[in-house]
């Protein structure tokens, strides 16, 4: 499903952050990418979401090569991948139904498609009911529950988290695994990069380890 | 392990059942045929509505700026449409001057009026000329005194030192000029003219004024065109910057660039067709003032000269092209931020 062929990225300001990194994500697999701060978690994660390009090796998604991704192509890449972010990247001045709404309305999708799905998926997050309040009325955890909803609304079959919990209790943060636990249970690949290694050590999952921009566990 | 087939009716069909378990209702309303080509167009229009009135609801919510903008922009619409109708005023002017090109005898002084009415009908048998109209003393001098601002010093003349004048409308204007020359230097060598003149030249240099002018309003329309586009540039460029945030995320969630570029472009369009309008009114506003002045300049002349205003394909041309330099100087704008633009 995600496979890293020896990828390599540089900036030209801190030299190389990944290198010769490969690994292979399998469908229907969770997880996690743990290391140090500034092991590269985060860097890995953004030539995924190809908001960045490696400078060496090749990224395939579903038989398609990310680092040789035209332009063009890279939204309706993106739109197989949701993503959740440890500041939630929430629209504060929209509801959390036109938040959780974006991906669909990109996608083209109709009026009531839209709302069906919205609320399937905020029901799936055990959000329902609060489709009309504005973010800043719920609490961290909600906050990325509905990041969670807005990531998993176009049913994408692979879910990228770049510490999911970072700003959550212990109890939120195992809450929210459970979550993603669940999406795994239904076939969807699940990648979350986290540096909590007591919760990763409770899940019995794969742990992909960074140290210096090297893959010493995977 | 599950493949998940790209197409997306069946993967619509199939995956619905990891979060909603509604895969039965999915898989029947992407079968129902047409159905969903229907509803992507529909959609498709849907956003475009959307991008249309929110973007009117933006420049709303938001009235000083948009104001500001709006006024800057609708000043330099005036200004150029401005010129334009200036310009076709003053091309009405000099084709209605063209049209009464005349020559205009002044007799000798010992011609009296009955001798220069007859020989004023002697001149209108001329297969040259088309009219012929006298102005006896008397009016000229009534004329002079209304009209010169003298009326006052001339009254205290005893004698009236003017002039019969006969004013000659040469037949076929101004094409034969040669004709015209002929028709001169026969006046001139009558014995009742002491003076024979063509009032020509000054046609001509009008026309080479005006010529002259239309070159230079171009020029200055083109100036002030491309100031519209900076404006509508500019003010782009600030909408994006307040909504830096929203076109990140919409980006990291898979919209394509004409997606994010949509409400801008609209938005582009909003302050120029309003701009467009506002340049209309201002324009008309200044014409219906100036009116006055010009009619009574006009009636002087014989009511030759009605002042022009807008017609309707024309004030519709300014609505457009004043939309359309809202949504290229956006568009332009756009193609150098988006590109800088990073996602985080
Ligand atoms: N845009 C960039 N330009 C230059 N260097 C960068 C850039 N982004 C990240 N780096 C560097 O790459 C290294 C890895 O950063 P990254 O954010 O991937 O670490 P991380 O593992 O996510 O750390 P953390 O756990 O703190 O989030 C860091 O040394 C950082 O300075
Ligand atoms: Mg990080």
């Amino acid at each position: 499903m995600l496979k890293f062929e020896n990828v390599t990225k540089r900036y030209a300001e801190t030299g190389d952050v990944l290198r010769n990194v490969s690994f292979h994500l399998h469908h229907g697999e969770l997880a996690f990418l743990t290391g140090h701060s500034g092991a590269g978690k985060s860097t890995l994660l953004k030539l995924i979401a190809v908001i960045e390009r490696c400078n060496r090796g090749a990224i395939w998604l579903d038989g398609e090569n990310l680092s040789a991704a035209k332009e063009s192509q890279i939204p309706y890449l993106r739109r197989k991948m949701g993503f959740i972010y440890q500041d939630y990247k929430l629209l504060k001045d929209r509801t959390v139904f036109d938040n959780v709404a974006l991906p669909l309305v990109i996608a083209g999708y109709g009026h009531q498609e839209i709302s069906r799905r919205v609320r399937a998926a905020l029901e799936k997050v055990g959000l329902s009911g609060k489709e009309k309040k504005y973010p800043m009325a719920l609490s961290g955890g909600e906050q990325q529950r509905v990041g969670i909803a807005r990531a998993v609304v176009n049913k994408p079959p692979l879910i990228i988290a770049d510490e999911p919990t970072g700003n959550l209790d212990p109890e939120l943060a195992s809450e929210i695994m459970r979550l993603f636990e669940s999406f795994q249970q239904v076939g969807v690949t699940v990648l979350i990069a986290s540096h909590d290694i007591s919760l990763i050590s409770k899940m019995n999952h794969r742990v992909l380890k960074l140290d210096h921009g090297q893959l010493i566990l995977g | 392990m599950k493949r998940i087939p790209k197409r997306s009716q069946t993967r619509e069909g199939r995956n619905s059942s990891r979060y909603t378990g509604v895969a039965r209702a999915d898989f029947k309303r992407t079968l129902k045929p047409g159905g969903l080509i229907v509803d992507k167009l529909k959609a498709y229009r849907d956003l475009h509505a959307h991008a249309l009135f929110s973007s009117l609801g933006r420049l709303v919510a938001s009235p000083f700026n948009s104001i500001m903008t709006i006024a800057v922009l609708a000043i330099a619409i005036a200004l150029a449409s401005g010129f334009y109708l200036i310009m076709k005023n003053f091309n009405q002017l000099a084709g209605n001057l063209e049209t009464t090109a005349q020559i205009s005898l002044f007799l000798e002084d010992g011609v009296s009026e009955t001798e220069a009415k007859h020989y004023a009908e002697a001149i209108g048998r001329n297969p040259d000329v088309r009219e012929v109209k006298l102005i006896s003393r008397e009016q000229a001098m009534a004329e002079f005194k209304t009209h010169s601002g003298f009326g006052n010093a001339i009254s205290v003349l005893k004698t009236n030192p003017l002039p019969v004048v006969l004013q000659v409308l040469p037949r076929g204007g101004l094409e034969d000029k040669q004709k015209l020359e002929r028709l001169l230097q026969t006046f001139r060598t009558e014995p009742y003219v002491d003076i024979a003149q063509l009032d020509l030249q000054w046609v001509e240099r009008l026309h080479s004024i005006l010529a002259v002018s239309q070159h230079a309003a171009a020029l200055m329309n083109t100036l002030l065109a491309c100031a519209v586009l900076f404006i509508a540039g500019n003010t782009i460029r600030l909408e994006l910057h307040n909504r830096r945030e929203e076109v990140i995320i919409a980006r990291l969630v898979g919209a394509t660039r004409s997606f994010i570029q949509r409400p801008f472009l609209y938005t582009g369009f909003w302050i120029g067709f309003i701009s467009g309008i506002v340049a209309w009114f201002i324009v008309t506003v200044m014409m219906l003032i100036l009116r006055q002045s010009v009619e009574k300049l006009s009636s002087l002349y014989n009511d030759f000269f009605h002042l022009l205003f807008f017609d309707f394909s024309e004030t519709l041309l300014l609505i457009l092209t004043a939309s359309a330099l809202g949504v290229v100087g956006s568009w332009v704008s756009l193609q150098f931020l988006l590109q800088e633009a990073k996602l985080e």
